[in-house]
């Protein structure tokens, strides 16, 4: 294919915060033509039924309600003239081996008012959020009655459309959607029972235990899971029974719970079968790509952000990730307009592994990209590593290191699996790291033993 | 008289220790910041909270708009809140900002749209 004046520079797949952020710092870069290809009717994603507050406390200093946080990017987006296709959805990028060469992609989408069509795109970035875990990803016996649905499904259709679910209302998990879920649908009058949670401890945030339960006198039992759903053509009950260390279900703490709805809140996973399919690689542990500092997959010119990178917790991460991608994006479309599509053999970059070592799970970047030869790094000079911790731990020292060295630490009083925490890493201290290597490979065995990659690790102190 | 409370100004959730000695001293610990010392204050004498909520609209591309009050309202009154809020309707096109309920219930706070919502 081509590299020519009618490709956009900048093709962002999904219209919600983070596709919206990519958008607006991709113009802001200096990318002229930037299109947002968003499947719903309007641009604004998940956030568009978030009607609650708590957002905005980080980025803009307000707290705003999810529309309201939303909006703004709509807003920063038309502001800049940047184009948004809603009803867009898209199916497949670079089928049949068509684009993904040097000159940029081509991705296939249906467009309610324009049918199928087809967008060139020098720089791509995937912002496809993600969708919930269901009754069948968790196997959960009984009957298929009405009744049964996850906790954004039951939001869209309270939010949106002005539907209840039911009325009396049995929620599994407790997740910060099912507790949020729990107050919403108690302020529209129907009776929620309980709360259920497989695990020990409340998934959710402790704000929401408050605001959303202990404030409606709701009750929340811990290790216990749905066992049996009943119901013929409509939900009638659940049983609920008590697990073990194991997760098992314990033989007679069984209990019917009459109800006529079950809203399930058990997961998040990352919304990644469009690119995927095209040849971007997934993490198995975030269920997102592999993206290097810049947010850059394994295929060149292709970013992604947002949920669909890994789950967050706060849309203002979501925001500041999805501003980097779009503004690396920008630079790698501007580049190769500049080059006429011609690839780039001047920038060989070694690619140095990330790790999750003791006490973390799931690390995003996976790899960080440093330009052969030792010289300047590429990006920012800085890395932000953002992962989770397994469990709460307390009095922390987070670390990152390379070559038996500490590059990066700091410290911490408390850590929790459900807050995303960051380390900035400088590239500086890879890029000295790999002089003294050969270029040709990834920071290979040349020293012997010595770890070649970059380990991030939660180590309790022993101090007070 | 000592109780602990979650302060929920922030998604942090900081763990606070309130008492309250017999001269109606109150003493808040375990806030990272002012506003948590607020809260904790508020909370023993007069809990208030954000009412989030839709409302419905005639006339509009979609039933409902997304609401909120404008200020705090009693926490023990949200219910209340509610059934005015449920018998409301506003005509399309409403405008974020709008007002949607005015003096809820008496409380000084308005029901105010959160995003826009054009004419059918």
């Amino acid at each position: 294919m081509t590299n020519n004046a009618d490709m956009y520079d900048v093709a962002v797949v999904g219209g919600g915060p983070a596709g919206l952020a990519a958008a607006v710092s991709a113009h802001d870069a200096g990318a002229k033509r930037v299109v947002v290809l968003e499947r719903d009717v309007r641009a604004g994603g998940i956030l568009l039924q978030c009607i609650h507050n708590g957002f905005g406390l980080h980025h803009f200093g307000e707290e705003l309600t999810g529309p309201e946080y939303a909006l703004r990017f709509v807003k920063q987006a038309e502001e800049r003239g940047i184009e948004v296709k809603t009803s867009t959805m898209v199916v497949s990028m670079d089928e049949g081996g068509k684009g993904g060469k040097d000159g940029g992609h081509i991705i296939t989408a249906m467009s309610a008012s324009e049918g199928l069509i087809e967008i060139a795109a020098r720089a791509v970035v995937f912002s496809t959020g993600c969708r919930e875990r269901t009754r069948g990803a968790l196997m959960i016996a009984g009957t298929r009655p009405a009744g049964v649905l996850t906790a954004g499904a039951a939001q869209h259709f309270v939010n949106i459309d002005g539907y209840l679910p039911g009325r009396k209302i049995v929620i599994l998990g407790s997740g910060d959607i099912g507790l949020i879920m729990a107050r919403r649908l108690t302020l529209e009058g129907c009776e929620v029972k309980l709360v259920c949670e497989v695990m020990p401890r409340a998934a959710g945030l402790a704000r929401n235990m408050t605001q959303c339960l202990e404030n409606f006198n709701i009750p929340l039992l811990l290790s216990t899971t749905v066992i049996k759903i009943h119901g013929d053509s409509r939900v009638t009950g659940v049983t609920i029974a008590k697990v073990d260390e194991k997760l098992r279900p314990i033989a007679g703490t069984e209990e019917y719970i009459e109800c006529d709805t079950l809203l399930l809140s058990v997961g998040l996973i990352p919304e990644n079968e469009v690119c995927a399919a095209s040849g971007v690689a997934l993490d198995a542990r975030t269920k997102g790509p592999l993206v290097n500092q810049c947010m850059e997959t394994v295929v060149k010119g292709v970013f992604a952000c947002g949920n669909a990178v890994h789950v967050h917790d706060l849309v203002d991460f979501v925001t500041e990730e999805s501003l980097l991608a779009g503004k690396c994006a920008a630079e790698y479309a501007l580049s190769l307009s500049a080059s006429k599509g011609a690839a780039n053999e001047k920038n060989k970059t070694v690619s140095v592994h990330v790790e999750a070592g003791e006490g973390v799970n799931a690390i995003v970047p996976q790899r960080l990209d440093i330009a052969a030869g030792g010289n300047i790094p590429q990006g920012e000079g800085k890395a932000r590593i953002m992962f989770r911790a397994l469990d709460i731990f307390r009095n922390v020292t987070i670390k990152a290191s390379f070559g038996g060295a500490v590059i990066a630490q700091r410290r911490a009083a408390v850590v929790r699996p459900g807050e995303m925490q960051t380390l900035e890493v400088p590239l500086e201290a890879l890029s000295k790291g790999m002089a003294g290597e050969s270029s040709a490979d990834g920071g290979g065995a040349a020293n012997g033993g010595v770890q070649t990659g970059v380990t991030i690790s939660i180590e309790t102190r022993g101090d007070k | 008289m000592t109780q602990s409370m979650t302060c929920i100004v922030c998604p942090m959730g900081c763990q606070l220790s309130v008492s309250k000695d017999e001269g109606g001293n109150i003493t808040v610990t375990g806030n990272t910041c002012p506003r948590g010392d607020k809260y904790a204050r508020k909370e023993l004498t007069c809990p208030t909270r954000t009412l989030t909520c839709t409302v419905k609209v005639t006339g509009g591309v979609r039933p409902l708009v997304a609401a909120k009050s404008n200020k705090e309202v009693p926490k023990e009154r949200l219910l209340d809140c509610m059934s005015i809020v449920r018998r409301a309707a506003v005509q399309a096109p409403v405008k974020q900002g709008d007002v949607l309920a005015a003096d809820i219930l008496g409380t000084g706070a308005d029901v105010i749209a959160t995003e826009d919502v054009s004419s059918a």
